[in-house]
């Protein structure tokens, strides 16, 4: 039995999705990029960065979410909804402390590409400048606070993939931050450096020990390529 | 000393690079020159702001505590880092392409103090229009020198960008190693120029080197002491600015210590603090803190090698001791000549290295038994510069001490300030423009960061007051 198609339009566009589709997944096959952070194949969507926000009939949904519907018209790529995803790319730069110009993610760093893409060289609201910890009590993986954004996919994926809930979040509000299940730190965890969740960080929060630096400025991940010109280009 | 009855003239600021300085110096009622000293206002902080970090950031962090030769500290803490690895042996290929990064930008570092902030007052004269002594009057009257200046310092910057990945703070030197090898596609680009490099790196040394001998009556007393000089040296005595032994040399050319291990420097060399400057004042503790002070740069390690392994340099070197029969040379503005000896030498290291396979090699990262302390010591453009850490079993950072070159200078700068300011202000109230320039001139012999954007422009933003003892205005000079 062939698959059902359900056809839709993104920017006007024709589209066919499959049942059970998201609009990003979609979009993915059609070779449009919908930019995100939070979204992680393999792991449950959750909306929770906004970064993939596309409006739906006019109206404001996070496409990693939002499944396929025949007939439903997708603004992705538009000045309004570009507009919005530099503010929250911006917000989340100056949320944290991200010192892209020695952070050892620069050039494979999701938050960076993203900013690059978007053409931001300098964030426009005032940085917070939180007070963060770093935990480098584990033998193999360092958690630097400081670049977190909260995206959730470390804690997801060790649950989802690794099934072992190493991560979890705890506060709420601007309170809120990553925390490990354990009463003291990271080492006290079960987590391994061959864990999905060792990786699955966008960002320079959570890093394997010993390995910064290793590739040289231009042969790094988005030296070479801008971030969804892999889709694009499929 | 009793400030009574003493007038205090400001220089300030003299502008840093990253910062600031002043000079300051106390006159008596009859205009003698008392004290001079040049502060470092600036406060850096990056030896508390390091701690907490994970190791493997520091070369690519504390780089960025200047803009101009930031491959000395990449490569400094890189040298640190791979003592705490355990790394003690490169492969061939890590150690030659850290070495070609190196001589790149001695290379790039000395072309640039000479063509475009020197040259002004060794091709015009101190006491030139200063709206001509400056690089756009090189440019207009010695065009095809200028030209020469930009291509050298962008060949040395180029040879960053090949091996650190970038001209600015690059990643290329890892702990234990490095992270790329020399393509044969980049090899040739530089294989072309190469010879012309030499032959202008040539030229420029002539230059200096007819200023200084032609000029010798006049600049031999100019800012200039008896000191003792500071370098590392490869074991056969050789000059090093990578890889060596600490050797300390007195005025005459006695041995103070020699071939020293790097990792046991505080052994040797201790620091002082000063309430008046936030650089520290390091000092050979044999000596103790009063007369310890040592120079550093390209002037000390003339002074302290045996001879230099490349052949066109070491013939200059030669010719450059047979001027004090073999004996150090003392004479401040003698810098400039041996800074283009170093920069000859620059120049044939990368030509050596150039034509070198291991720079294809591809074993590029050693590791062994990890330690939790190591010193890097290396000999930057401005003299040697040592990198110290302590890193915990969680690899994070707790302590970092770190003794730039422009730091070991301090109180070489302050003398050689504080000659100028004797022979030219005592006994005469007025400050003139050429004086300005003449403390400069002996700062800038060193090549200290501050040097930088002073004087290039011919807007050098010095402004100078002098106060009688009762804190009275009773004269200013901007310009």
């Amino acid at each position: 039995m062939s698959e059902k198609t359900i056809k839709f339009k993104i920017d006007g566009k024709e589209i066919q999705g499959k049942v059970g589709q998201t609009i990003l997944e979609a979009a993915e096959e059609a070779g449009i990029y919908i930019p995100r952070l939070c979204h992680l194949k393999g792991i449950t969507p959750h909306g929770s960065c906004r970064v993939c926000t596309v409006k739906v009939n006019g109206r404001p949904q996070t496409a990693c979410t939002q499944p396929v519907v025949e007939g439903i018209e997708v603004e992705n790529d538009t000045e309004e909804i570009t507009e919005h995803r530099k503010n929250i790319i911006d917000m989340l730069f100056v949320e944290g402390n991200h010192f892209c110009m020695f952070c050892q993610k620069s050039g494979n760093c999701e938050l960076q590409a993203l900013a690059y893409r978007f053409g931001i060289l300098a964030p426009k609201y005032p940085y917070q400048f939180p007070k963060r910890e770093l935990d480098a009590t584990h033998p193999d993986i360092f958690i630097d606070k400081n670049c977190c954004i909260l995206c959730g996919r470390c804690v997801q994926t060790s649950k989802d993939i690794d099934g072992k809930n190493v991560f979890e979040f705890v506060g709420r509000g601007p309170e809120k931050q990553l925390a490990v299940n354990s009463k003291a730190n990271l080492a006290g965890t079960d987590i391994s450096v061959t864990d999905k969740a060792a990786e699955a960080c966008p960002v320079g929060a959570i890093i394997k020990k010993q390995e910064g630096y290793a590739v040289p400025v231009g042969k790094r991940l988005y030296d070479i390529k801008p971030i969804g010109s892999e889709i694009e280009n499929k | 000393m009793s400030n009574e009855n003493l007038k205090r003239v400001v220089i300030e600021p003299v502008t840093r690079v990253e910062g600031h300085g002043k000079v300051s110096l106390l006159l008596d009622k009859d205009n003698q020159v008392k004290q001079a000293r040049l502060h470092i206002v600036e406060f850096r902080g990056f030896e508390r702001f390091i701690q907490g970090r994970p190791y493997w950031e520091a070369p690519v962090i504390v780089q960025r505590l200047c803009g101009i030769c930031p491959v000395s500290h990449h490569l400094a803490a890189a040298k640190a880092m791979d003592v705490i690895v355990g790394a003690d042996k490169l492969t061939p290929t890590a150690e030659k392409m850290r070495r070609l990064m190196h001589y790149g930008q001695t290379f790039q570092s000395h072309v640039l103090h000479f063509f475009h902030l020197c040259s002004p007052d060794l091709l015009f004269g101190f006491d030139a229009d200063p709206a001509i002594r400056n690089v756009i009057g090189i440019i207009k009257k010695y065009p095809e020198l200028a030209k020469q200046g930009v291509l050298m310092r962008k060949y040395g910057q180029e040879i960053i960008k090949a091996t650190a990945g970038k001209k600015i703070h690059g990643t290329g030197a890892i702990p234990g190693g490095v992270n790329k090898n020399l393509s044969i596609e980049e090899r040739d680009v530089f294989l072309k120029d190469i010879e012309q490099m030499v032959e202008w790196a040539k030229g420029a040394l002539k230059i200096a080197k007819d200023y200084t001998v032609e000029n010798l009556d006049s600049i031999a007393s100019f800012g200039s002491f008896d000191s003792s000089h500071l370098s590392i040296v490869r074991e056969d005595g050789a000059l090093d600015l990578y890889n060596g032994g600490l050797r300390a040399i007195t005025k005459d050319g006695e041995k103070i210590f020699d071939h020293f291990n790097n990792q046991k420097y505080h052994e040797q060399i201790a620091e002082e603090v000063k309430s008046w400057s936030y650089m520290k004042f390091p000092f050979i503790k044999s000596i103790g803190p009063e007369n310890g002070w040592y120079r550093v740069g390209p002037l000390a390690r003339i002074n302290a090698c045996d001879f230099i392994d490349t052949p066109l340099a070491e013939a200059e070197r030669a010719e450059f001791m047979a001027i004090t029969e073999g004996k150090p040379n003392n004479i401040t503005m003698a810098y400039h000549w041996t800074r283009m000896i170093e920069t000859l030498h620059s120049i044939e290291k990368i030509r050596d290295l150039l034509n070198d396979e291991d720079l294809q090699g591809t074993d590029l990262v050693v590791k062994g038994k990890r330690r939790e302390e190591g010193v890097g010591i290396i000999e930057a453009p401005r003299g040697t510069l040592f990198h110290h850490y302590k890193v915990d079993e969680k690899d994070q950072i707790t302590m970092c001490n770190l003794i730039v070159s422009t730091t070991s200078n301090n109180i070489p700068m302050n003398t050689a300030v504080e000659r100028v300011a004797q022979e030219y202000i005592s006994g005469k109230p007025e400050i003139t423009e050429g004086l300005l320039n003449r403390i400069e001139v002996a700062i800038r012999a060193y090549d200290p960061c501050l040097s930088c954007a002073t004087h290039a422009m011919g807007q050098m933003p010095l402004i100078v007051s002098m106060f009688d003892y009762e804190g009275k205005l009773i004269d200013k000079k901007a310009k």
